[in-house]
């Protein structure tokens, strides 16, 4: 297919239409699958009940004709006659994951369709160095209590068990990604308890994360996404940000701002993600975030003042995520992610996605919609009707729903859950008090630019710089 | 709530049960939690820079306890708290909301500000502070994590929110 074969860097109507009509078979069975799973771990698999095990069975069944299949069965059957171990549990969690990376897929495929969006193959997957199997003790075998007692039957005791193993992973930096996950669920838990009394849980949410976990703690798995993507690891060029998302839990923040890299040597742009992160504590939070990133500060500049960056030599990993280095980086002259878009967009090469990022919540793929308008929540281009996700604006950025509603130019992520796509904006030109203005999700990264943010901010003081000093006279004292 | 409405939340990946904590000052309370059945932080001392209190109110029974991080009592507790006590609460209203606090501990509702509708309680004479100042200790540690720039695909679980301005 030629790279914009779709109609330009616009998202049109037709294509939203294209989107929105399309419904790849075998969707909702594989998410009633998973469902049911999903339901089994709110009370816990350790006495099953009849009920509990048709959903594993059916789980199972699912994936029954696949590499999978086998060793799914058994652990089915082991299980609902009361043998619960790791290994039964990862089991499970991968055919859980085969069945929403089926759904990632055709979504994306659907996506890509509409969009006439080119997209590179997936590389072959390097294995990662395994993490310590002692490190990994703590964690899965508190992942075994929760698939044992459920959700609802988790307490005090048992997070606090976690806690300690919780700080060896993140002594560990090859452990990251399962600390900062870990920590986020278990923050989460810790705020709901008791457990036992909430009418509804996020039920899919927290099954997510819990399988997340337990792939997590197989060896390699938390390495082998990070294997860079062959001989054309290494990338230098032009790099223009279309927009940055945000992503915080209580002891971690992220960056990840989305760009297009004009590579030397004239081949098409690619589509790729640059994120940074840093741990944290939960009342650090708001536009004091940026200060947690503050050692990177050649990007946070090129968001705030809306500029491109030269980029030598960085490591391009195999799901489009560029390594960022400042020793490798420097700011260049202003682009604007609109105008960005607008000429590049269309056709740029995209990334593949790695087989353990093929979950529907990794479907976040830049967009630009003008023309349309927004009403309730709703944006409709051309009679096509596509919600807003305003749930996602982060408090560190001046992007508000309103601002979005006065929008007439729209960045942003489309993004898929059970009831279909959606729009989370990163960026929006709008009209307000008769005046055009712009709005990014980065705008804030060298301080507030709204007096009235700047205002509180500075209440506040520096959190950061105050914890810091104290804790370095408290831990060393 | 409708059966069909709950449905759909439930098999959301980005469904929160609790909003995100709001941003505070924090000279004067450095650390909150609600965590064991207690609202405990520390509290700086007003004098002394290299002092901390470090206090706490049981849910449910709202007993209160506060002292130094040297294990010495603070002066100035009574049934019903101190200052050191009363900032902490008024701290952790601000962070994670009134709701969520008197959820946690527990207190009937009513008017006025929390400090003042929680029950007279008694004095918790042995909460040994060793453990609050501890798990201080181990929060501040976050701070010292060294940052990362190794893709953190999980927290695509975790958008930011929290813009109503
Ligand atoms: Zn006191």
């Amino acid at each position: 297919m030629v790279p914009g074969d779709g109609g330009g860097a616009l998202m049109l109507g037709i294509q939203l239409e294209r989107l929105l009509g399309a419904a790849p078979a075998g969707v909702a069975e594989a998410l009633d699958a998973v469902d049911g799973f999903d339901r089994a771990l709110v009370t816990g698999l350790g006495r099953p009940t009849p009920e509990q095990s048709a959903a594993l069975a059916a789980l199972a069944g699912r994936v029954a004709a696949s590499p999978l299949g086998a060793v799914a069965a058994e652990a089915v059957e082991k299980i609902a006659a009361g043998s619960v171990s790791d290994e039964r549990l990862a089991a499970l969690a991968a055919a859980r994951a085969a069945l929403l990376g089926a759904v990632h897929d055709a979504q994306l495929a659907a996506l890509d369709e509409a969009l006439g969006r080119e997209r590179e193959e997936c590389a072959e997957p390097g294995g990662g160095e395994p993490l310590g199997e002692r490190l990994l003790d703590g964690a899965r075998s508190w992942l075994r209590e929760v698939a044992l007692v459920g959700w609802r039957g988790l307490g005090d005791d048992s997070l606090r068990g976690l806690d300690q193993a919780l700080t060896a992973l993140w002594a560990e930096p090859a452990a990251r990604r399962l600390a900062v996950l870990l920590d986020g669920l278990a923050g989460e838990l810790r705020a709901c308890l008791p457990l036992s009394t909430w009418e509804r849980l996020p039920v899919r949410r927290w099954a997510d994360l819990w399988a997340n976990a337990v792939l997590l703690c197989q060896p390699g798995a938390a390495g082998a996404a990070e294997a860079a993507a062959g001989p054309t690891a290494q990338v230098s060029g032009r790099l223009l940000p279309l927009g940055a998302e945000l992503h915080e839990h209580p002891t971690a923040v992220q960056l990840l701002v989305h760009a297009l890299l004009e590579r030397d040597g004239g081949q098409p742009a690619l589509l790729v993600r640059v994120g940074v992160g840093a741990a944290k504590v939960e009342t650090l939070t708001g536009p004091t975030l940026w200060r947690l990133l503050g050692g990177f500060p050649a990007l946070l500049r090129a968001l705030a003042e809306r500029r491109a960056l030269t980029v030598t030599g960085l490591p391009l990993l195999a799901g489009g995520e560029l390594v960022w280095d400042e020793s490798g980086v420097a700011l260049d002259e202003p682009a604007d992610p609109f105008v960005t878009a607008r000429t590049q967009l269309a056709g740029a090469l995209a990334p593949a996605v790695p087989p353990l990022r093929r979950h529907p919540v990794q479907l976040a793929e830049p967009v630009l919609l003008e023309g349309y308008r927004v009403r309730d929540g709703v944006l409709t281009l051309d009679g096509h009707r596509l919600p807003l996700d305003l749930e996602h604006l982060p408090s560190a950025g001046p992007l508000t729903p309103q601002l979005v509603k006065a929008s007439t130019a729209c960045l942003g992520l489309l993004c898929w859950e059970d009831g279909g796509w959606s729009l989370r904006p990163l960026g929006v030109r709008a009209t307000a008090r008769r005046q055009q203005v712009e709005a990014h999700t980065g705008d804030w990264t060298q301080g507030p630019t709204d007096p009235k943010a700047a205002k509180a901010e500075a209440r506040w003081g520096d959190p950061v710089e105050t914890l810091r000093e104290r804790a370095g006279r408290l831990l060393r004292a | 709530m409708e059966n069909g409405e709950r449905a759909a939340w439930e098999r959301r990946p980005t469904a929160r049960v609790v909003p995100a904590a709001r941003p505070r000052k924090v000279v004067k309370v450095p650390f909150v939690e609600l965590v064991d059945g207690r609202l405990q932080g520390v509290v700086s001392s007003g004098s002394d820079i290299a002092r901390v209190y470090v206090s706490a109110v049981e849910a449910g029974s709202h007993d209160v306890s506060c002292g130094t991080n040297n294990n010495r009592p603070c002066g100035g507790i009574r049934p019903g708290g101190c200052k050191h006590v009363e900032a902490l609460v008024k701290e952790a209203v601000l962070q994670y909301g009134e709701e969520r606090v008197a959820r946690f501990l527990r207190v009937e509702p009513g008017e006025g500000e929390l400090t003042a509708r929680l029950r007279g309680g008694g004095i918790n004479r042995d909460r040994p502070a060793a453990e609050v100042f501890s798990r201080f200790l181990r929060h501040l540690a976050y701070l010292e994590v060294p940052a990362s720039t190794a893709p953190l695909p999980e927290l695509r679980w975790f958008p930011a929110t929290g813009a109503v301005r």
